[in-house]
């Protein structure tokens, strides 16, 4: 990993340790009397609160766990490394475009 | 030989960093579908609801009780990792990872609790 890198991956989990934070107490939260779609939308649509706040999260978390397999395919694969970092890119936009869409899908109204 | 290159692995470091990557390997498997079954609601409510009863079952709470274990694990050791890197060093690193096992296990137990 190089420098670059190494700093993308404990920026993100610097930003992502308080939002993490927030996700297990959200999740603990939404539990309570159990998890219903009315709930969980009730809670997050028409919020710009939580539009930025899990639109920061899947930013994040598509460079922080990208990163992460880049590392683990160098050293646990023999796969060359151009074709490693295509396919971390490649996971990194779909985590990210996934993530987008299940943000709008319980943000939007 | 082997002996000698694998003794390493004993020591609680090696395993908190250990699982740490697979404990974030998970997560990173995990992602996709968590993100595609909020993204039902795209298709109403009523689908987004549908996919919540069938995780009733009991075999899908325990695997969700794994999850929150996992992610619990994955954030405390990456904070081990920060408080390693950005502030003075510390003897009791073991003794730091041993308390983000331990605080780890009862987030999860208490979740396990909360959902059956």
């Amino acid at each position: 990993m190089n420098v670059r890198l190494y700093l993308w991956q404990r920026t993100t989990a610097a930003v992502m340790a308080p939002l993490v934070i927030v996700h297990i107490a959200v999740i603990f939260y939404a539990t309570r009397h159990g998890v219903s779609a009315a709930d969980i939308l009730a809670r997050t649509r028409g919020s710009i609160a939580w539009a930025a706040f899990y639109g920061l999260f899947v930013f994040a978390v598509s460079i922080h766990a990208s990163i992460g397999l880049r590392n683990i395919l160098s050293e646990w694969t023999p796969l060359p490394e151009r074709r490693v970092d295509a396919c971390v890119v490649f996971f990194g936009l779909v985590l990210a475009l996934l993530g987008l869409r299940a943000v709008a899908a319980v943000v939007l109204p | 030989m082997i002996g000698r290159a694998v003794k390493h692995r004993d020591s609680a470091l090696w395993i908190a960093a250990m699982v740490h990557r697979i404990s974030g390997l998970a997560l990173a498997i995990f992602l996709p579908l968590h993100f595609l079954t909020l993204g039902l609601a795209i298709e109403g409510e009523a689908r987004l609801e549908s996919f919540l009863r069938w995780s009733d079952q009991p075999g899908v709470k325990a695997a969700e009780i794994g999850l929150v274990l996992l992610l619990t694990v994955h954030l405390l050791g990456g904070l081990r990792i920060l408080l390693i890197e950005n502030f003075d060093w510390r003897d009791d690193q073991k003794q730091l990872a041993t308390l983000a096992a331990a605080l780890s296990a009862i987030i999860a137990f208490a979740f396990l609790v909360r959902v059956f």
